[in-house]
């Protein structure tokens, strides 16, 4: 669905954020990207969304260059590392953004995502009212509203405290597993990407490129149980290695 | 019930025991150096001069109110357009935006005469005035709102693909509110100042008359009493004026972020 062959991404400071990006996430498949901040996996994620365009290399979503994928078929959803919502809307009228950008209206579909999210009660609520998780869950359900195929999260649980981490990511397992779509996930946290991720992909410091492509070979349902699985320490400490060896 | 009232004489209390304590020394001073009463009236002469020509003020307050609020609002609806137009173009704003300046920093009282020649003399020279006064902060503030966005809620805009009117409508505009508001608690304050200033020059003619005309007059009839009367009234219009619209963006404020 996504590939990306030697992408390179230099701004016009001067700044090289990637040198040679190799990526390949098939359809259906949620994959994360860690590294450190600053090494451009934010700008990997922009890249593949659209809002930059890349110097050198080729990246493809479904065959088509990124922009006109986006202009085309719509089909792509971004959760910023911020809630990012409209303080003057209501929960509802947030979520209903992106539809309504569109010029659709689609009632179901709206009490249907703030159910999966768990906020149905809220729906009246403004943001300001909030707590960040609830913030963060009305960020995911706008992203969900139009049913995309492929979901950019750049590193929506940053911002959080640790409960409320794992919860969301318990809470965007169940999403995924229940709609398969494809996902790339930024975060700086391996456990986060071993326990959400069917592959983690390891980014060096600037200018960023992929050290490591490892499988998370776990089934799915997972559940929080994982986390205290020898497996699940071991591959950590894998990931974790390959981290500090890009840093030295 | 108790608390309501309690926290009624907290907001109130002080300011009003500050007038007393401010009115006690205006009238000992008065008394105690025996000063003219054409030069410094005390506040019992400046009463009887409110309660003389009660009708007279009440008029006039009321004229300078259709001025001012004439005034306010052409700068709101022309400063809102101004903006929307340096939204959409920076190579406008950067062009025009100094020329906004100039209208605040032009001494009204130097350009009055000339708009009393071109639009003459009457409600319409008055509301001119007080126009030019106030527009400014409407077209500073909501430019800055406009302009001002959350680039990540551009992005997202962005990645739905919204056109350039929507970004406009469903995200600058609403995004501009509060910005547009603070400017619109400057300006009506100032579109007082201004519709008097403009009854200064442009004033109505002998029947009919604003307190800026009627300040002229008094003053120049050494009514030291009844001019203090007209610079109470004018007070009491650019604080009901003030606290209207205060009391306004305050409750649209409300509804526009919810319980923050």
């Amino acid at each position: 669905m996504v590939v990306a062959r030697g992408v390179g991404k230099t701004f016009s400071g001067g700044i090289h954020a990637l040198s040679a990006v190799d990526i390949s996430v098939e359809r259906g498949q949620f994959v994360a990207i860690v590294g450190p901040s600053g090494c451009g996996k934010s700008t990997f994620l922009r890249l593949v969304a659209g809002l930059y365009t890349h110097n050198s290399g080729e990246l493809l979503i479904d065959g088509v260059d990124p922009l006109e994928a986006r202009r085309r078929r719509g089909d792509l959803a971004y959760v910023f590392q911020d809630a990012t919502l409209l303080p003057w809307r209501s929960v509802r009228r947030n979520v209903a953004l992106p539809l309504e950008l569109r010029q659709e209206t689609d009632e179901a579909r709206i009490d249907a995502v703030l159910k999966m999210v768990g906020l149905s009660d809220f729906a009246d609520a403004q943001p300001a009212q909030l707590s960040g998780g609830m913030r963060m869950r009305v960020s995911i359900a706008r992203a969900l509203a139009t049913n995309p195929g492929l979901l950019l999260l750049d590193e929506p649980f940053g911002a959080l405290d640790e409960i409320t981490r794992q919860r969301l990511n318990e809470e965007l397992l169940r999403l995924w597993e229940r709609d398969q779509w494809t996902g790339i996930f930024i975060t700086h946290n391996v456990y986060e990407a071993a326990f959400l991720a069917d592959r983690v992909l390891v980014m060096s410091a600037r200018p960023g490129r992929i050290l490591a492509d490892i499988t998370i070979p776990f089934a799915h349902p997972r559940d929080e149980d994982l986390r205290h699985q020898n497996a699940f320490a071991e591959l950590v400490r894998e990931i974790s290695q390959q981290l500090s060896q890009g840093h030295p | 019930m108790k608390t309501r009232l309690n926290n009624l004489l907290q907001q109130v209390g002080p300011p009003l025991i500050a007038f007393a304590f401010f009115g006690l020394s205006w009238h000992a001073l008065v008394e105690i150096f025996a000063i003219p009463p054409y030069l410094l009236p005390g506040p019992p002469r400046v009463a009887a001069a409110v309660s003389m020509h009660a009708a007279r003020l009440i008029d006039a307050t009321l004229l300078t109110a259709m001025g001012a609020l004439s005034g306010f609002a052409l700068s709101f609806a022309f400063g809102f357009a101004v903006a929307l137009l340096f939204s959409q173009s920076r190579l406008i704003e950067r062009g025009l935006y100094p020329y906004a300046i100039f209208l605040q920093t032009v001494p009204i009282v130097a350009i009055a005469p000339l708009i009393v020649l071109w639009i003459g003399y009457g409600l319409q020279g008055v509301v001119a005035v007080s126009f030019i006064i106030s527009l400014f902060p409407i077209i500073a503030n909501t430019t800055a709102g406009l302009t001002q966005v959350d680039p990540r809620l551009l992005d997202l805009f962005a990645l739905n693909n919204a056109s350039r009117w929507q970004v406009l409508f469903k995200l600058r505009v609403p995004n501009s509110v509060p910005d547009m508001l603070t400017g619109a608690r400057i300006s009506s304050g100032l579109s007082v100042i201004g519709a008097i200033v403009g009854e200064f020059f442009a004033g109505y003619g002998t029947d009919d008359f604003g307190l800026g005309y009627l300040i002229i007059q008094t003053s120049g009839q050494a009514k030291t009493d009844y001019l203090f009367a007209c610079i109470l009234f004018c007070t009491l219009l650019g604080l009901a004026i003030f606290s209207a619209v205060g009391l306004a963006s305050n409750l649209l404020l409300k509804r526009w972020g919810g319980g923050a």
